[in-house]
């Protein structure tokens, strides 16, 4: 088999390809700079910008945003998701609000965050933290609540108090259903950080879109949509770490 | 009044027992809306036995069960348990996240609850398992790790709930000698729920039937243990016949008929 037939079988090929076609094109004029940057402008845009350290500190910025928001969000979810799990009433108390909020599009509630808390970093973290709250809740709670009771009743019957039974047998049980959550919850958190940025920033990666929209320069909006990109690939990558760390005891993830 | 209805009137007590018994129920009833699942049920178990109770499907078996092992709650009854019980169900019930001897060591109070872990698992066999996940366990391990785990906290009352139903017929043999074995060791009371006559009469001291939510026959199975190939038949048939429900009143051996070893 010649090396050009395995490179057209390889996967790597028609991205390969299409980029090999978007530098043609730019080159030869078809795409004008203003529209799409040449992926070789683009490569230099992405190092000038690493070494100039415009684009560390930005993205620290835009990162420091996303750990608050999840902070905040993930917390509050994993305690409404416990106390609503582990007690009727909490049930009764927190439940119907969780699924009123969760009717609400977060992004809808943008402008009345503005007009609560301004346009500094408050009403951005505030919007990741309520939009990453769901997620876990929704998973953690039907988590809680869909142990298997054959285990409890084992666990019962060997005389563990009520709070050994939550730490030894329903903690570790919903745990799949929490990192599930805690997925989701980190892929919207990125996204609702793209639209929270927009918000009249003067950091971070929405901020350098933004601006590089007004001077037309696609090559650095590119260079961000890259950076999200990583950032969407590098949480998941967190979350699988997290689940192969925690889960070892699955049946797919057990080396026999 | 024939011989069943008087043994169902009187109170149940072994006769080997100057101790008192471990479990003593006495007028049990248990209800479930209108549905009445056990009624007027005396039932004593004496230190040491070993009592299978047979059942079809429905009769009550799981329920008395549930509530010898204190996960129904029987207020304002007369039922006395042992505080010292466990119970091995049919499904292991292990947990899947902690490793076996951690299973084992579930909810053990007091100082060296590993050491008392391992060696309780020592005793079943499975020393060279005890770091294992229980989903790598095949089912006879999982019915293993159950009763090391029921062992260790030296239980008065050891309750088996058909623990072998789901295991194959060779592994099935292997348990019965094991459970012997932990049995002779350590001496609980045992109460084995079962639907197998010959699981039953291979293991008990006695035998109870319960249909119907009542105790309609019982025997002591007076031939020792190891011997009871050939000479438990006349007990296999009987107990057959009871469950079927094809058995004449005067067929039951009403106790304290048989002896006692």
């Amino acid at each position: 088999m010649s090396v050009l037939q395995k490179l057209a079988q390889s996967r790597w090929f028609s991205p390969l390809a299409l980029l090999a076609v978007w530098e043609a094109g730019s080159r030869l004029g078809l795409i004008p700079e203003r529209t799409l940057a040449a992926p070789s402008a683009v490569a230099e845009t992405l190092l000038g910008m690493l070494t100039s350290g415009e684009l560390p500190s930005n993205l620290a910025v835009s990162f420091g945003r996303v750990l608050s928001g999840l902070a905040i969000g993930v917390t509050l979810g994993i305690v409404l998701a416990l106390v609503a799990g582990l007690s009727r009433k909490g049930e009764a108390a927190i439940d119907p609000l969780m699924q009123i909020k969760r009717t609400i599009p977060t992004l809808a509630l943008t402008p009345l965050f503005i007009v609560w808390f301004g346009i500094g970093e408050t009403p951005k973290i505030a919007l990741i933290a309520f939009a990453s709250m769901f997620p876990v809740y929704l998973n953690l709670y039907s988590g809680i609540r869909g142990v298997d009771l054959r285990l409890l009743e084992g666990a019962r019957s060997f005389g563990l108090t009520r709070a050994e039974q939550v730490w030894h047998v329903i903690l570790p049980g919903s745990l799949p259903s929490l990192l599930v959550g805690l997925r989701y919850s980190l892929s919207i958190s990125i996204l609702v950080l793209v639209v929270a940025e927009q918000i009249n920033a003067s950091a971070g990666l929405g901020y350098l879109i933004n601006n590089a929209r007004d001077f037309m320069r696609t090559d650095i909006i590119v260079v961000c949509l890259m950076v999200y990109a990583v950032l969407g690939l590098a949480a998941d990558w967190i979350v699988r770490t997290i689940e192969n760390r925690a889960l070892v005891w699955r049946p797919s993830l057990v080396k026999a | 009044m024939d011989a069943r209805l008087n043994f169902l009137e009187a109170p149940i007590v072994p006769p080997a027992g100057d101790e008192p018994p471990v479990v003593r129920l006495r007028h049990f009833t248990r209800r479930f809306g209108d549905n009445t699942i056990l009624s007027d049920l005396n039932l004593d178990i004496a230190p040491g036995e070993f009592v299978a109770l047979l059942g079809r499907s429905g009769s009550g078996k799981t329920t008395l069960l549930r509530t010898l092992a204190g996960l129904d709650s029987a207020e304002d009854q007369d039922v006395t348990v042992p505080n010292s019980r466990a119970v091995v169900f049919q499904d292991a019930r292990l947990l899947p996240w902690k490793k076996v001897w951690r299973n084992v060591a579930l909810g053990l109070r007091g100082g060296d609850i590993k050491d008392r872990a391992l060696s309780a698992l020592d005793e079943v066999g499975l020393a060279h398992r005890v770091d294992a996940w229980p989903l790598t366990l095949s089912g006879g391990e999982a019915q293993r790790v159950a009763l090391a785990r029921a062992l260790v906290r030296e239980p008065k009352l050891l309750l088996l709930d058909e623990p072998f139903a789901a295991l194959d017929a060779l592994t099935r043999i292997k348990m019965h000698r094991l459970v012997l074995d932990l049995w002779r060791a350590h001496r609980p009371a045992v109460l084995m729920v079962t639907h197998d006559v010959d699981e039953a009469v291979a293991l008990a001291d006695r035998i109870l039937v319960l249909d119907a939510g009542r105790i309609c026959a019982q025997d002591r199975i007076a031939i020792p243990r190891g011997e009871r190939g050939e000479l438990a038949r006349p007990y296999r048939e009987k107990f057959l016949r009871i469950l079927e429900g094809s058995a004449p009143s005067d067929a039951v051996i009403p106790f304290p008929a048989g002896g006692h070893q």
